[in-house]
């Protein structure tokens, strides 16, 4: 039988797996790989930081609803995935990382750019393998696009000796994936869903919590089903937005430190929430002896150890989110819930008033440009059906509060870890799995420097992605904790110096905008938004605005600071 | 909450890394491990571990969570309040004098231990049973001068009815 080499194996089976775009860097350890790789369909997306290749995997994970399939070398490649992977496994999105390590025989000796980066990884990835042969190669890529995606997804990294990668082995091709420790659970339990439909029929102030999981499930189109038949108000985390039309009057918006007053509030006073594909991150639940406290609490997730980890639970169910809703659906297509439009009105009623009376607000001035508005503009401009990714701070939040996603998968932001530079990588490889879809970056002026090596590969790959810099020379965010907490010392969050954005677009072969007065922020983004190129444009925005509502850290979740 | 000794039986696959898979679930999540046993069973790829823990309720259900949802993790049992048998082996270097030899040999004979090595200064006594019994010996050997422990740590197999 014919011999190939470890990464002509690599290849046949990425192919196989249906991988048709690889974000990588390369170096010594991968060299053989890449050799490969360039005989081959697969399109190749040269970043210019690894960092920046997990961001973009990710994103383009999320956009395409692939797994996302990284390629860098050892040592510093290895390292530098870290914080990728990390974000990554927070936010549960299926991602392959394959990365070079030196040869068996040299593993231990503190070769050359050699590192651990199984051990470092153990405990940020769903699972990571160090190949030791060749002929275990194509078994263990096989394994690990399958772990990636099943269950609750996350990223899985194979460590690839270069010995591995170069030596011969005969090519079989991989067994289906049957593990006997890796099992999870789809079906739910079907009496605890009729419990579950008891519940919603005797509720008087129900509602619903939805977030990732959902999204990440599938679950749009059921759970918007089962919205707007049981007509309960539905909120969702920071990673949920989208997964159900946020214009929608039973929308509450985001619930959170920085979630809507609508959302929180209905938190505080709910008898009945059910969760759906969320983790109850200490963000979501403030203080959580005081969280939902007059609610029961239904929580579907795939994951097991999500239900109960953080706040207890009346009724829980292991199960993929779209699969519970699709049998939660037809059993309450054959309940009798009563009259619901009347059972619900006193409580809608209430959450409209709440809506009513303390909205999300910011007053744009005739000089200044508020960073809200901005979002706003955006918004109004792409008809809400932009891809959106972000930064971390206050322009995470600001776009989270006020461009109101109407379908899953066009927020992409770094959730659960927070990373800030994340959003240009991302848009990058958003924008790659859409090409026809427009894609902005909405960032600060602070997380933009964490990552704006990549222009250069935006501007490379002709990727007409939009970068919305809010500028504020701070960083806004922990200026605004070191406002409100700290009584205005603002150490170290005052950005002394930034580069001039339009001219560094323009050396990086982008366009530059800039907008510093109110009157020009549409004609900018009209601008930017018809240019075919990659394009920054920076606004000058109130330096010290914050961003509203804001529940302290560790404060009960209705315990709100209005503006 | 009130926390309890927890005893985990955990049915593991037998390949590198699994151990510090484990270890590193622990010790990231902040919680504690006060014996742990590791070592092949009958069928060859498999291994047993048995970690003891100091838990409350909701960290052991968190903590068996938790490692059901490693890849290389097959089964997890507690087996605490559940009818169990559960071993722990010490290896006691004890000074032996002169003049506590003899008792030293009663007590080992009480305890139906083993003197499994012999000097003109120490006897090496291997000992096995539970906990308790394990404590006791130690006990009542420390006053004669105790050079060295050596402890497996717990291991535990349910009962069969």
């Amino acid at each position: 039988m014919k011999q190939l080499t470890g990464a002509q194996i690599l290849m046949k089976t990425l192919i196989d797996e249906g991988v048709e775009t690889i974000f990588g860097y390369p170096g010594g350890a991968v060299i053989d790989i890449y050799d490969e790789l360039v005989k081959t369909k697969i399109k190749h997306i040269l970043v210019r930081h690894e960092q920046a290749a997990v961001h973009a995997a990710d994103a383009y994970s999320r956009a395409k609803g692939k797994t996302g399939v990284c390629l860098v070398t050892s040592g510093p490649g290895a390292t530098n995935t870290v914080t990728g992977i990390a974000s990554a496994y927070m936010d549960s999105i299926p991602m392959v990382v394959i990365t070079g390590q030196v040869p068996t025989q040299l593993i231990g000796n503190d070769a050359f750019q050699e590192v651990d980066i199984v051990g470092i990884t153990r405990p940020c990835t769903k699972h990571n393998y160090l190949v030791k042969s060749t002929d275990d190669l194509a078994q263990i890529i096989k394994e690990a696009f399958y772990i990636a995606a099943s269950g609750r997804p996350g990223p899985v990294l194979i460590d690839i000796p270069k010995n591995v990668a170069n030596g011969l082995a005969t090519y079989k091709a991989p067994k289906e994936i049957k593990m006997r420790s890796y099992n999870p659970t789809y079906k739910p339990n079907m009496k605890q869903l009729q419990k579950v439909v008891d519940l919603i029929r005797d509720a008087k102030r129900p509602m619903v919590f939805a977030g990732g999981g959902a999204i990440l499930s599938g679950a749009s189109k059921e759970l918007t089903q089962f919205v707007k038949k049981t007509k309960m108000p539905i909120t969702t985390s920071l990673m949920g937005l989208g997964v159900y039309p946020g214009d929608d009057p039973l929308s509450l918006g985001m619930l959170g430190m920085h979630g809507t007053y609508r959302a929180n509030m209905s938190t505080g006073k709910c008898d009945l929430m059910i969760a759906i594909g969320v983790r109850f991150d200490d963000r979501v639940t403030g203080k959580t002896d005081v969280f939902a406290s007059q609610a029961k609490i239904v929580h579907i997730d795939i994951d097991p150890t999500s239900i109960r980890k953080n706040v207890p639970v009346t009724i829980p169910i292991v199960g993929d989110c779209n699969e519970t809703l699709i049998h939660l659906n037809k059993l309450i297509m054959d309940a009798d819930l009563g009259n619901l439009t009347q059972k619900r009105k006193t409580w809608l009623d209430q959450i409209a008033d709440w809506k009513s009376t303390t909205p999300l607000a910011y007053k744009q001035t005739k000089n200044v440009i508020k960073p809200q508005y901005v979002v706003e503009k955006i918004y109004e401009l792409t008809k809400g059906d932009a891809i959106i990714t972000t930064e971390v701070g206050q322009n995470q939040m600001w776009a989270a509060q006020y461009y109101h996603f109407k379908k899953p998968n066009h927020f992409i932001t770094s959730g659960g870890l927070g990373v800030m530079g994340f959003g240009l990588p991302a848009a990058i490889g958003a924008q790659i799995a859409c090409p026809n879809k427009t894609v902005i970056d909405i960032a600060g002026d602070g997380s933009i420097q964490m990552n704006i090596q990549e222009l250069a590969t935006a501007v490379q790959f002709n990727l007409p992605v939009k970068i919305a810099i809010l500028n504020n020379r701070y960083l806004g965010m922990v200026r605004q904790w070191q406002e409100l907490f700290y009584d205005k010392r603002y150490a170290s969050t005052e950005m002394v110096h930034a580069p001039d954005f339009v001219k560094l677009a323009e050396a990086f072969g982008a366009e530059g905008l800039r907008a510093t007065k109110p009157e020009e922020v549409e004609t900018v983004l009209k601008k930017g938004l018809a240019s075919k190129k990659t394009v920054i444009m920076e606004f000058i925005v109130d330096r010290e605005e914050s961003v509203y509502p804001m529940v302290p850290a560790g404060a009960a979740i209705t315990d709100m600071l209005l503006v | 909450m009130s926390e309890n000794k927890h005893v985990l039986s955990i049915l593991v696959d037998n390949q590198p890394g699994v151990l510090s898979r484990i270890v590193g679930l622990f010790s990231g999540r902040g919680y504690n491990i006060e014996s742990l046993c590791v070592a092949e069973t009958v069928e060859p790829h498999t291994s047993r571990l048995t970690i003891v823990t100091i838990a409350d309720i909701v960290a052991i259900e968190q903590i068996s969570k938790q490692l059901n949802k490693l890849i290389n993790v097959i089964k997890v049992n507690e087996l605490t309040g559940e009818d169990f048998v559960q071993r722990e082996m010490a290896l006691i270097k004890i000074k032996a004098k002169p003049e506590y030899r003899a008792e030293i040999l009663r007590i080992v004979d009480i305890f139906r231990c083993k003197v499994v090595d012999v000097g003109p200064e120490h006897y090496t006594v291997e000992v096995t049973g539970d906990e308790g019994k394990l404590k006791a010996i130690i006990d009542i050997l420390k006053p004669m001068g105790i050079k060295e422990i050596a402890r497996t740590g717990s291991i535990a197999l349910f009962r069969e009815s």
